[in-house]
């Protein structure tokens, strides 16, 4: 997917576009009202993550200059604020959703996820391999044609492990990526999710395969 | 019995008061327990009636009642108040002046015309007209005088069938006849003119109505002036000897009058008695030989004069007054 | 659950009216007692005239006749004195000193002049008299002789035209009384109104109006006035400092948490030991867990603040509802917890949006921390019997004993220190529960679950 980033903070700005980029997600970084108004006059982003306190402009003025501009690109403000006014003010503005500084990466891509599914019903981004389609959005697989709905669980763990087909994943990592930090979930969990993957590519050209003491590797047939 | 019961009352009283009684009795109810002393000027004759009337319906009073002459009434009440319950006298002014100097106690609650009461303690029961009365046989050929100017006219052109034969009261003796003369007097000089011509003509003065009534009856005296027409009407026993003529000119008519003793024990039993006078039941048109004519509101009293009660009345009653109203009168009716 | 009522002394519009009423008495009753006296005056000189024509008709009819005095009294010197109530009437007649005819002990005042006529009040037969007396010199041939009249009249007529007027002016005066009292109602209101139309249009102001007051107020109101607006003034200029104050600091605080947290995640994507991993997990915990705490202690202070002037306005609970249970999905979501929504098709109540929204939604973090995956939340929203909005998870419910001591606080009131995560979250929807008089009830279902009602 192809994010705007709209934030005046460098440091921040870096760190979220490392992290989105890990997940395979392109980033175009903002640093300014101007810049940002720039950024999203030409180019075609799928999702717009956007600071609401801009050094040279509100981020107000962003989502009313984008509103009036008739884009239906959805937008997700990250705010420091606290006060609950401000919160419901900035969804009154026009901002599909926010998330609150500082925030779970999981969370804004559970966000980024339901905004998007409100919005269109699917990804523009369809992954396929082998016989298998994943549409993340609408957190859909088909199988040889056959749709299947997964749970969220299933569907980010089989999005991991579909984006880089034949790399191996250890325990430890997935279950990062899978469990907020909050949770105490044992690593454990991950054997139940591959097992019911498994379950659901059964008839499909892709296997996942465990290596023992390694992980897990997702190879097509 | 009730005479001996007299008697002995007579006897007990007698020293007590040197007064010349016209009449004393004491009725009895049939149970009588408390007897009410009523002084008056009425004759018992003509009273009587009215107080059995009265000792049927209470029957647990008796009425001891004394009459004489009005003026007597008058100064005998004054002199010794506390020996009446009650005073009944036709003189209005006497009786008025009674309540004006305090003798009379005011009874709340009793419904009569204003003009027939005075201070709520002076109450009129009757209405009498002052009258002529002729005796019908010395008047025939002679016209009928129907008013006080007739009067005079047949008295003049006929002098010698009336000399020594008219009568009317002598105002020195009789309370009432000096109300009558000095109201016939207030209201018209007819009044002095008559009396000059019955001066003239030697007439006869009389204390009470009843003595005319008997002489007219006789025919002692052929007719008398200012007597009370109720008393005439009553002596059925001479009825078609007299006839009663009350005056078309102007005919002053008299309120019989009663009060209530300021000094009295028995109020209560006192006021019984006179709300019996002013209620008129004693003259229901079956008690025969009742004559005195009731006071009531129903009858049109427009066209009478009714003496008023008011403190008028006791102008006359002044001394000087009276002297000189006397001597004016004695001067025109005693010419010899 | 207004602002707390102000120390009074008394009421402006009460002793105003008290004055006036105590004033319209006064005048009243001085009314009544002038009017009476007046009254009394004219009445006392009607009698005191006809007494006089009385004696005068007396005097005039005394002659001097062969050398004595004759008086032939006319019939209306006494007539006339009849009254309604038939006053009694003395009399007497002097020449020089001795009585020539009436009444001989009645009093016979001393005269002071012998030109006019002496006017007095006594008491005669042991009643109230109104007694006229008057002389006239009679000359006739060689003889000078002074006569001397006096009439008396008893004052029972008298009397009753006074108590007769004595009603009629009471009557006047009850009648001059409530018709001031009522002008002196409308007066004090229409005084007091603008003061009343200040007061009003001051507490219709929402929380956040803190402009000055421009309506034109009476003169003597201005300074009361133009200290309001100072005084407002410089609230505004505080509590607006102060928003800024706090909006800024969270920025400060919350940027560089993000940004720290952010790299831990990238990092931790990175490294492989696990040593360091473990590290990093604690971390990202800690700030989550410390910006978690400061968040909910922000909101709390807040609800705090707005408690005190609630902004009402008509609430669709349902709509509120659906708003929080889709801003939460996407958490949900994560953990593949459902968040179920059965409602009535509407529930309004009124109520201050804000604050509610903080509540449900503080609610429903909480259900989702302790529901397990893959399980339903469900929130219902209902009428009856009164408006309500209950939260039902699948969790372990409330631990029984610890559920005393988390009542216990909420009755004991705001005791928010000490208290991070769900013990707050509650405190916060309790404390918006009581700013609009309702109830938080915590329980468990049969099932084990927790169940939270928040109700009208």
């Amino acid at each position: 997917m192809k994010y705007l980033l709209i934030e005046d903070n460098k440091e921040l700005a870096q760190a979220v576009s490392t992290r989105l980029r890990l997940d395979g997600h392109v980033v175009d970084h903002a640093e300014s009202y101007a810049d940002a108004i720039l950024f999203s006059d030409n180019g075609d982003y799928e999702l717009i993550l956007l600071d609401i306190m801009l050094p040279d402009g509100d981020g107000r003025d962003f989502l009313a200059h984008h509103r009036s501009q008739r884009r239906d690109t959805p937008v997700i403000v990250l705010t420091a604020r606290s006060q609950v006014s401000d919160r419901i003010s900035v969804l009154d503005l026009g901002a599909d959703d926010y998330v609150t500084k500082p925030f779970d990466h999981a969370e804004l891509q559970a966000r980024c996820r339901a905004v998007l599914r409100r919005k269109s019903g699917s990804s523009q981004t369809i992954t396929r391999l082998g016989d298998v389609e994943l549409d993340p959005v609408a957190g859909q697989l088909s199988v040889a044609g056959q749709p299947l709905v997964l749970r969220n669980r299933e569907l980010r763990l089989l999005e991991l492990l579909i984006n880089s087909p034949s790399k191996v994943f250890s325990k430890q990592k997935l279950f990062d990526r899978l469990f907020a930090y909050d949770d105490d979930a044992s690593e454990n969990a991950i054997e139940v999710y591959i097992a019911r993957l498994r379950k659901h590519l059964d008839k499909s050209s892709l296997t996942i395969t465990t290596l023992r003491g390694l992980g897990y590797r997702l190879d097509d047939e | 019995m009730r005479y001996i019961l007299f008697l002995i009352l007579a006897l007990l009283l007698a020293p007590a008061f040197a007064l010349d009684w016209e009449d004393q009795q004491l009725f009895e109810g049939n149970n009588g327990t408390q007897t009410l002393r009523v002084i008056s000027n009425t004759d018992t004759a003509i009273f009587a009636p009215v107080i059995q009337s009265f000792l049927q319906s209470h029957p647990q009073l008796n009425i001891e009642y004394n009459v004489a002459s009005s003026a007597n009434v008058y100064s005998s009440f004054r002199s010794t108040p506390d020996a009446y319950d009650l005073v009944v006298s036709s003189a209005m002014d006497l009786q008025l002046k009674l309540v004006n100097d305090g003798f009379a106690q005011p009874i709340e609650d009793i419904a009569h015309p204003a003009w027939a009461k005075w201070r709520r303690s002076l109450f009129g029961f009757t209405l009498e007209p002052a009258s002529i009365v002729i005796n019908k046989a010395a008047f025939k050929g002679l016209p009928t005088p129907g008013s006080r100017q007739e009067m005079i006219e047949v008295l003049r052109e006929n002098p010698e069938a009336f000399t020594g034969r008219i009568g009317t009261y002598d105002i020195r003796q009789s309370g009432l006849g000096y109300l009558f003369a000095t109201q016939d007097a207030r209201v018209s000089e007819t009044y002095w003119r008559l009396t000059e011509i019955m001066g003239s003509l030697n007439t006869q003065l009389y204390c009470c109505s009843g003595d005319m009534i008997d002489e007219l009856a006789k025919g002692t005296i052929a007719i008398s002036y200012n007597v009370l027409g109720s008393y005439a009407s009553a002596r059925s026993d001479v009825a078609d000897k007299i006839e009663v003529i009350l005056p078309s000119d102007f005919h002053n008519t008299m309120m019989r009058t009663v009060l209530i003793a300021q000094t009295t024990q028995k109020t209560s039993a006192a006021t019984l008695f006179l709300r019996h006078l002013i209620s008129s039941r004693w003259s229901k048109p079956d008690t025969e030989n009742v004559s005195l004519p009731p006071l009531t509101t129903q009858q049109d009293n427009s066209q009478r004069s009714i003496i008023a009660l008011d403190p008028g009345l006791m102008v006359f009653l002044d001394a000087m007054k009276r002297k000189t109203f006397i001597d004016e009168w004695e001067s025109a009716i005693i010419q010899q | 659950m207004m602002s707390k009522a102000a120390f009074t002394s008394g009421s402006l519009r009460y002793r105003l009216a008290v004055t006036l009423i105590g004033v319209v008495a006064v005048l009243t009753l001085l009314f009544y007692f002038v009017l009476r006296a007046y009254a009394a005056q004219i009445a006392l000189q009607s009698q005191d005239n006809i007494l006089n024509a009385s004696v005068t008709a007396i005097l005039d009819a005394a002659i001097i006749r062969d050398g004595v005095v004759k008086i032939d009294i006319p019939y209306a010197a006494f007539s006339m004195l009849n009254t309604e109530t038939d006053d009694r009437v003395f009399y007497a007649i002097y020449q020089n000193s001795s009585l020539l005819s009436g009444y001989a002990d009645l009093p016979f005042p001393q005269r002071e002049s012998r030109m006019s006529n002496t006017y007095k009040s006594g008491v005669y037969l042991g009643v109230a008299i109104r007694q006229v007396t008057a002389s006239r010199v009679l000359v006739g041939g060689d003889i000078r002789t002074r006569i001397t009249a006096t009439v008396a009249q008893t004052q029972d007529s008298l009397s009753g035209i006074l108590q007769r007027i004595a009603r009629n002016a009471a009557l006047y005066g009850v009648g001059f009384f409530s018709l001031a009292v009522v002008l002196a109602i409308w007066a004090t209101s229409s005084t007091i109104d603008p003061l009343k139309r200040l007061a009003e249009s001051v507490a219709r102001r929402g929380p956040q109006d803190l402009s000055p007051i421009v309506k034109p107020v009476p003169s003597e109101m201005t300074p009361l006035v133009s200290s309001l607006n100072s005084l407002m003034t410089r609230l505004d200029k505080s509590f607006s400092q102060s928003e800024e104050f706090i909006a800024e600091a969270a920025h400060r605080v919350r940027t560089p948490l993000a940004t720290v947290r952010s790299h831990a995640e990238v990092t931790l994507q990175r490294v492989d030991k696990e040593e360091n991993r473990q590290a990093l997990r604690s971390m990202i915990r800690a700030i989550d867990e410390s910006s978690r705490a400061a968040g909910q202690l922000l909101d709390h202070a807040m609800i705090t603040f707005r408690a005190n002037q609630l902004e009402y306005q008509a609430i669709d609970l349902v709509e509120l509802a659906r708003e929080c249970v889709q801003r939460l999905t996407p958490m949900g979501d994560m953990r593949d917890v459902e968040l179920r929504l059965e409602t009535d098709t509407t529930v309004l109540v009124s109520g201050d949006a804000i604050l509610i929204q903080n509540a449900v939604r503080n609610l429903m973090d909480n259900a989702l921390k302790y529901s397990p995956v893959e399980s339903v939340i469900i929130v219902k929203v209902r009428s009856e019997p009164s408006p309500h909005i209950s939260i039902i998870d699948q969790g372990a419910g409330f631990p029984s004993d610890e559920m005393h001591a988390l009542v216990a606080r909420f009755t004991r009131g705001r005791n928010a220190s000490g208290t991070i995560g769900s013990g707050l979250g509650l405190t916060i929807a309790q404390d918006v529960a009581l700013a609009h008089d309702g109830t938080l009830n915590i329980g468990n279902t049969t099932e084990g679950g927790a169940c939270v009602t928040f109700s009208f």
